[in-house]
């Protein structure tokens, strides 16, 4: 060390590092090559054809007005999605008991911020959801501690969609679990009624799940028995994810490889504790990215729900739309909604990104 | 001398067969309590699938397996005896990767034995630090090398204080260079007179530690004898054959 000659080594490019990567300029990268040049001009043309949008969206649009004739210059229509508000988020509920389901949504975005951290998963957690579920029923129904009672009928709107989507997602997941260990499991008889559940609700369309449980369930009840409208179509909700569910973690719990199960069962551990502990867990970690999209296209999926009558966000928006006072702002409501949907969807994918790169930190040296 | 010593394992006449075809035939073999019986002979003879039969891994179809006295057949109180009295050690180590290395070898204790955390815990660091890497104890399986996992693998069965220890190929799926602290642990836990059965192509190891060396072919156990016979002077053909092959 001590003979080296600092000044002929500092001369030299240091041998630890990579070679440093030439930087292309801004004219090189977009015109560089015909490809490039090719695609730069096909994305200008194509964010030129957006002008006449923007104009649309924002230069002609009418932000503010209490006048729904000052709407129909041409430009978008935001003071309606202003004025119908309150009608679109909470949809037919009593407008001065609206307190409740905003309330609703608070605790939904709380516990949703609390259970993020897989630090906190466990069962103290589950039993946490499940005292607030019953919590937010309670506030959404009434008729206790002094609430005036609302029916279900009335409720409407984005807590339908979020409660709807929570719902039959945390529902269906503990069912997908037992329908998934069903269907790999040895006794014959579990596995006919895992296969037989799930090539059923899958081979459905939702739309006709959504009829059957709103229009058949009724009729193949005893007299005297009656599911309100909103459960049965939480039913059918939670059996379609269910199936769906079972499938993305059957696919996990093939890629658990068998000597797991085996160093196991040298350790003595008791089969549904190592079901529990050490496949399940491998078998979720496996496949964020299938779940993540099943629980995506869930949340999408409570918007069909309006064909059955139930009054979710979707519905509001479109019988706000009808409004004759209005010039029928449609792509205004719509753009709106979609946007909401557009932000928790996002939330969820990006969510799902980070669980999967914290699974992935533990696998490099 | 050997004989007034308790058996820690009797296997009697054992057959198995994977369909049609018959793994092992006819296996007779005593382990006397605190041996350490060596395994070799090559791929394909049915030296892993006899120590899996030994904690019911693998079933064998006919034949007897009796472990410090309980016999292993279909009674679940029994085999859950029996996984208490043997530990496990894997080619591919099978730890669980999502688990950290401390988690690895605490939480089989709590599942298994409804030990406290704490003592689990305790224990875990207790063997993590005889295996020599009680600083990787907070580290993924993942990020360590092979023969770190495979010293954690021996930890975690430790862990379950086992009476006896089978060890099947545990240096095979390590690079060259990680052998030899595996290798080392192995010893360690034999001079503690700990029972061991084996598997492995390691002679060295073999020649240094084993109290027999038992060779088998084609799922027969064509000789077992004290180290120095079998390698200086073995009974059969086969065994010098085979030893000739893997000698260089």
């Amino acid at each position: 060390m001590s003979t080296l000659n600092m000044d002929a080594v500092g001369a030299l490019p240091n041998p630890s590092l990579p070679p440093r990567r030439t930087r292309k300029s801004f004219v090189q990268l977009l015109f560089g090559d015909l490809v490039s040049a090719c695609l730069t001009v096909a994305v200008g043309a194509l964010l030129l054809s957006m002008v006449p949008v923007l104009n649309w969206a924002v230069f002609d649009a009418i932000w503010t007005t209490n006048d729904p004739a000052a709407c129909s210059q041409g430009g978008a229509c935001w003071a309606f999605i202003v004025a119908k508000f309150r009608f679109i988020i909470f949809g037919t509920y009593p407008p001065d008991e609206q307190w409740r389901p905003l309330l609703v949504m608070g605790i939904i975005l709380a516990m949703i911020l609390g259970s993020l951290s897989p630090r906190l998963w466990g069962a103290r957690l589950i039993y946490l959801w499940v005292f607030a579920v019953v919590v937010m029923l309670v506030l959404m129904a009434g008729g206790v501690f002094g609430l005036e009672p609302v029916s279900t009928s009335k409720w409407g709107g984005l807590p339908i969609t979020l409660l709807l989507a929570l719902l039959s997602l945390g529902l269906g997941f503990p069912f997908a679990i037992f329908l998934a260990l069903g269907r790999r499991s040895n006794l014959p008889i579990a596995r006919m009624l895992s296969v037989l559940t799930i090539e059923l609700v899958r081979g459905l369309p939702l739309v006709g799940l959504l009829f059957v449980a709103s229009i058949l369930l009724p009729l193949l009840l005893p007299a005297g028995w009656s599911i309100d409208k909103l459960g049965r179509t939480l039913a059918a909700l939670t059996i379609f994810a269910a199936a769906y569910l079972a499938e993305v973690i059957r696919g996990g719990l093939q890629g658990v490889p068998s000597g797991q199960v085996e160093a196991a069962k040298a350790l003595g551990i008791p089969g549904w504790k190592a079901v529990a502990h050490i496949v399940l867990p491998q078998a979720l970690q496996k496949v964020i990215p299938p779940l993540t999209n099943t629980a995506i296209v869930m949340v999408k999926n409570t918007s069909l729900v309006l064909i059955v009558g139930v009054f979710d966000m979707l519905s509001a928006s479109r019988v706000a739309a009808t409004d004759p006072m209005w010039p029928a702002p449609f792509v205004e409501s719509y753009v709106f909604v979609a946007l909401i949907y557009f932000v928790i969807c996002f939330g969820i994918s990006h969510y799902a990104r980070w669980l999967e790169s914290r699974v992935q930190a533990r696998s490099y040296r | 001398m050997i004989d007034q010593r308790s058996q820690a394992i009797e296997i009697e006449a054992l057959d198995k067969w994977y369909g049609h075809f018959q793994v092992l035939r006819n296996i007779d073999l005593n382990v006397t309590q605190g041996e350490r019986i060596v395994v070799c002979g090559p791929s394909g003879s049915g030296k892993s699938t006899l120590i899996r039969c030994v904690n019911r891994l693998e079933e064998h179809q006919r034949g007897s397996i009796r472990v410090n006295g309980i016999v292993l057949n279909d009674s679940v109180k029994n085999l859950d005896a029996i996984r208490r009295e043997v530990g496990m050690v894997f080619q591919h180590f099978n730890l669980f990767p999502h688990l950290t290395v401390k988690e690895n070898c605490a939480l089989p204790q709590i599942l298994s034995r409804q030990k406290k955390r704490a003592d689990a815990e305790a224990l875990a660091m207790h063997f993590l630090e005889k295996v020599r890497i009680p600083e990787q104890a907070d580290k993924y399986p993942g990020q360590l090398s092979g023969g770190q996992q495979q010293r954690v693998a021996i930890a975690r069965a430790l862990c379950m204080t086992p009476k006896i220890m089978l060890f099947d190929e545990p240096t095979s799926a390590l690079d060259p260079e990680m052998v030899k602290e595996v290798l080392d642990t192995m010893v360690a836990l034999a001079e503690e007179g700990m029972t061991m059965i084996v598997v492995t192509h390691e002679m060295g190891f073999a020649r240094k530690v084993a109290d027999r060396v038992v060779f088998m072919e084609a799922g027969e156990i064509v000789e077992a004898n004290d180290p120095e016979t079998f390698f200086n002077a073995p009974d059969s053909a086969r065994t010098r054959n085979f030893l000739s092959n893997i000698m260089h």
